[in-house]
């Protein structure tokens, strides 16, 4: 690290620039090959567009320190559409902060396509960012907020103008152009500020929970519309939410983030069935928690025994040695009731049942004292029908208990 | 936490590089600042500087100050030396003056707030539109003049004035009731002057009044009164504290109300100072008395500040 | 206490007369003020009939028109320096990083309306007949200016500075995030968002400055009468309804700058 600072001590370097503006007056942008639905990355791990290393984030001084960040490093791929989760707090948004150069690291190198950012000013970063609260200007019209990166970068008049048109028309608003952006809907507004941010052609996109504001239909239309643009343009994406579902639709990749750290990264399958740690678990999708004691082991699956004797095989994660005393963790898609307790890995007595349209949740008391849930899709061939109060067994799929480190 | 011992060679590049730009927004900032500091620097605060000085000469005849000091001028506030034989006798002229512009601003402000206060809440009570038309009424005669408007006080209420003209006229008396230059009027004058200093804080603090706690007082069987004593006169305490001080202060130091509507035969703090510095030629005096009245107001400034952060305190 | 059925819930009783006799105090005498400003007798008390005469007296007469250039000179300088001193001030000292003596700065913006009139009056008074003494210094119609200008400043830096601590700081985050630099960030998104909060101080500035009587009365030299002087002057004398005249047009400027300053404030507030 040390050494490194020394090498890097001369003047700070502007990274190259994107090629925009040279011969890109043109209507078409350039369009990314494969990968339609985005939920199949690219195996070969393509150029980075932005690496983070060892970044911390220090604020306050003193007594009132706090770490926003604890020595975080990440990769986020070129063409990617990579989304921090986590929970309000856990420092997703100050390393976004930190990329679009708004804050700046305490110790560590934000790299992008290989050359060290984190000491240049925003101004200097070929990245764009959509805020949260859009943050358009007030006293511009529509187009003239879409056209003021170009023009803050001395691009000349003619190409600004016909950049701005290529983006009124990607983001649908062309009607609209003239209007003051008080006065647009939200929805609107959120496409204007998605049109300034691309006009300049950033290397990277930087999105902060840019959906929150929106209503659901809203939202759902949105999210369609971002992956299309993404898919259109072809700039890598970087973009924070605290809905995960939201990340799960979305993302090519994902990290979920929790008090300044990075948990996991991996696509949205991988998050979900092959959660990392119990934090993840329990922050994407709803889990089942129980507990259980390590019997035996073999290459990677666990069997454990639960206080009614019954046993399970478990897989568990890479780097991870269960022993003992353990949680498993069951999703409630994973499991199903039988009639008849004997049958099932653990028993328990049902409580609650839960009707939610698509699917209908089972709440089980268990022998044991711990709550379970069953999720249950619906269908129109209603199979047997329970009564809260019945005793009832719960199996589970195969591979469905996972140990996992607290 | 453990960073603190974050030496600077364990810092980023990127750190160093902020360090340096807070360090330069900090002196652009500074900079920013110093030309309308220079101004109120040299022009605002050395004066009283010059006058805390001048408090301790002794008075040139014609006015102005010669360089040698004395404590006279506070000793004259309380005393006076006697021509013969060079004693200090109580005399406590100043005093009483002092006393009496005391109650003036006392009463001004206690009327102020009486009658104040129920229209700064009928005010914040309005629909929006209307509201704004409130304030905006009130918010004239803030501004406007001072001078004329105590000045149309003065046609309202002098011998020939439209009240004794209208009782006259009316027959209830007979010869005009002397009103002008007496207690009353600048009583009166000071209201009259003051009356919106106090309406527009308590406006800006009843303005912001959450009245689903007045519906939760009536929902708790409280009456009208009940929640206006008890929900909306703490809530809008702070309110009444800055009104309360945004007239005291200025009536404490009152100078063209007593000047006009009291005739120079009642005088308050503001004239007597503005005497010494004409007439009275007796510069250290006046400088003294100015500096005690700037004492009284320091004095009420800070029971506002540890009144207002005990309430930040208290949530 | 009986209760009306349908009561509205924020109203108490009595309150709106104490509100409308408040208006009706504050502004019939100066109501009448006005209105004696056309009466074609000579007396300020006794009505005669409704002429504009006594305007046209007083702008045929020099004194007034030596007392408007005045004032006009003075508060418009004034105006001028001390907006452009509270807008610097209010942009290095609002929403930035805490620097050292910015506490202290902030107290000394404001000073000039924590200090009653008359101690700054007197003050004033006190400093130029000391430079006047010590060095021969005399700024003539500028020691009003200086002085108009120093009480004038926190009145320009209030609205300014609400306007700055009303401003969406993301929007200069988000200048800088489109390549705009420091200066062009300030240039392009800042200064166009303050300028309702300058026209608003300017138009403060420009009203206390321009009805100042205590300090100006105190300070003033010979020759440099202004409006408010004029009329204390005229007070004194045997008095004709052109002081009602000149009064009024006082009033007037008074209400248009408020009226100004208010419904640019408005707009902001939408």
């Amino acid at each position: 690290m040390g050494i490194a600072f020394e090498n890097r001590v001369t003047a700070p370097q502007l990274p190259s620039r994107p090629a925009y503006g040279d011969n890109q007056t043109g209507t078409h942008l350039p369009t990314r090959a494969g990968s339609l639905n985005g939920v199949i990355v690219p195996e070969q791990p393509g150029k980075n567009a932005i690496e983070v290393r060892g970044v911390r984030k220090v604020f306050g001084t003193g007594e009132n320190q706090v770490a926003a960040l604890d020595t975080v490093s990440v990769s986020i791929r070129e063409n990617e559409f990579f989304t921090l989760l986590g929970p309000s707090g856990c420092g997703k948004t100050t390393l976004l902060r930190l990329i679009a150069g708004f804050d700046f690291p305490t110790a560590g190198e934000i790299l992008l396509h290989g050359q060290d950012i984190a000491p240049l000013p925003p101004f200097k970063r070929p990245v764009n960012t959509v805020f949260q609260s859009y943050a358009l200007f007030p006293h511009m019209t529509v187009a003239q907020n879409i056209g003021f990166g170009l023009e803050m970068l001395g691009k000349p008049k003619a190409e600004i103008e016909a950049r701005v048109t290529q983006m009124l028309k990607l983001v649908k608003m062309e009607a609209l152009k003239a209007r003051r952006t008080s006065q647009i809907s939200g929805g609107q507004q959120q496409r204007v500020a998605l049109a300034r941010a691309l006009a300049p052609q950033p290397k990277v996109l930087l999105l902060d929970e840019p959906l929150s504001a929106l209503d659901y239909k809203l939202r759902k239309e949105m999210q369609i519309e971002l992956k299309r643009l993404q898919h259109e343009t072809g700039i890598t994406f970087i973009f924070v939410t605290h809905d995960q579902e939201e990340a799960l639709t979305m993302s090519d990749r994902i990290a979920v983030m929790s008090a300044g750290k990075i948990l996991q990264v991996g696509s949205p399958r991988d998050i979900y069935d092959r959660p990392a740690e119990r934090f993840v678990a329990d922050f994407i999708g709803e889990t089942n928690f129980l507990p259980g004691t390590v019997v035996s082991k073999k290459s990677g699956v666990a069997t454990v025994k639960f206080a009614s004797n019954a046993t399970i095989a478990a897989g568990y994660p890479e780097g991870f040695d269960p022993t003992g005393e353990v949680t498993l963790v069951v999703r409630p898609e994973h499991a199903d009731l039988v009639p008849d307790p004997a049958k099932g890995t653990v028993a328990g007595t049902l409580a609650n049942i839960v009707y939610f349209g698509t699917d209908t949740h089972y709440h089980v008391k268990l022998d044991g004292g711990e709550n379970f849930i069953v999720r249950h899709q619906n269908s129109r061939s209603a199979p047997v029908t329970y009564a809260t109060g019945a005793k009832v067994g719960i199996q589970f799929e195969e591979d469905a208990a996972r140990v996992l480190k607290d | 936490m453990t960073t603190a011992a974050l030496s600077p060679t364990t810092l980023s590049k990127a750190a160093l590089f902020e360090a340096q730009a807070v360090k330069t927004s900090a002196r652009r900032n500074r900079l920013l600042s110093l030309p309308a500091l220079i101004i109120i620097g040299i022009f605002g605060v050395l004066p009283l500087v010059i006058i805390c000085v001048y408090s301790f000469l002794v008075a040139a005849p014609y006015g102005g100050v010669q360089w040698q000091f004395s404590t006279d001028a506070y000793l004259n506030f309380l005393f006076q030396r006697d021509i013969f034989d060079d004693t200090l006798q109580f005399t406590p002229d100043f005093l009483i003056i002092y006393l009496r512009s005391f109650l003036f601003a006392v009463v001004t402000t206690v009327i102020c707030l009486l009658l104040g206060f129920p229209t700064a809440y009928f005010m914040a009570t309005r629909p929006p539109a209307q509201r704004n038309w409130w304030v905006l009424l009130i918010t004239i005669p803030f501004w406007s003049n001072l001078l004329v408007r105590t000045l149309a006080i003065m046609f309202i209420i002098r011998d020939e004035g439209l009240i004794n003209n209208a009782l006259i006229g009316l027959g209830v008396i007979d010869k005009p009731i002397t009103m002008l230059y007496t207690n009353f009027a600048i009583q009166l004058g000071l209201l009259y002057a003051f009356l919106p200093f106090m309406v527009l804080p308590l406006y800006s603090s009843l303005e912001k009044l959450d009245f689903r706690l007045v519906e939760a007082g009536y929902d708790l069987y409280a009456t009208r009164r009940q929640v206006l004593w008890r929900v909306i006169i703490p809530l809008s305490k702070p309110g009444i504290i800055a009104g309360c001080l945004l007239v005291f202060i200025p009536a404490l130091g009152a100078y063209v109300t007593p000047l006009i509507l009291g005739g120079g035969i009642h005088l308050m703090i503001g004239d007597l100072i503005a005497q010494q510095f004409g007439s009275g030629r007796n510069w250290p005096l006046g400088c003294a008395q100015a500096l005690i009245l700037m004492a009284a107001v320091l004095v009420a400034l800070f029971l506002y500040v540890r009144n207002t952060s005990g309430k930040v305190q208290h949530g | 206490m009986a209760e009306p059925r349908m009561m509205d819930i924020k109203d108490q009783p009595g309150f709106r007369t104490v509100a409308v006799i408040c208006l009706l105090v504050l502004y019939i005498p100066v109501l009448i003020l006005m209105i004696f400003s056309l009466n074609s007798g000579s007396l300020v008390t006794h009505w005669e009939g409704v002429t504009l005469g006594w305007y046209g007296t007083a702008f045929l007469n020099d004194e007034f028109h030596a007392a408007a250039k005045n004032t006009m000179i003075i508060s418009v300088t004034a105006t001028i320096v001390s907006t452009i001193c509270a807008t610097l001030a209010a942009i290095g000292m609002t929403r930035v990083k805490p620097w050292r003596g910015l506490a202290a700065a902030f107290m000394v913006i404001n000073l000039p309306l924590m200090v009653p009139e008359i101690i700054t009056a007197v003050a004033t008074l006190s400093f130029f007949a000391l430079i006047a003494g010590a060095f021969g210094l005399n700024f003539g119609i500028g020691n009003l200016i200086l002085a108009h200008t120093v009480f004038c400043i926190p009145f320009a830096y209030m609205p300014i500075r609400a306007r700055l601590e009303d401003m969406d700081l993301t929007l200069e985050t988000a200048a800088a995030d489109l390549y705009a630099t420091p200066w062009n960030a300030f240039k392009r998104i800042t200064l166009p968002l303050l300028v309702p909060g300058i026209m608003s101080g300017a138009a403060l500035a420009f009203i206390v400055s321009f009805d100042d009587f205590t300090i100006t009365q105190l300070v003033a030299g010979p020759g440099q009468t202004t409006l408010p002087l004029y009329i204390w002057n005229q007070i004194r004398r045997p008095m004709t309804p052109e002081i009602n005249a000149i009064s009024t047009i006082l009033l007037m400027v008074s209400i248009l700058f408020v009226s100004v300053s208010f419904l640019i404030a408005r707009r902001r507030a939408k």
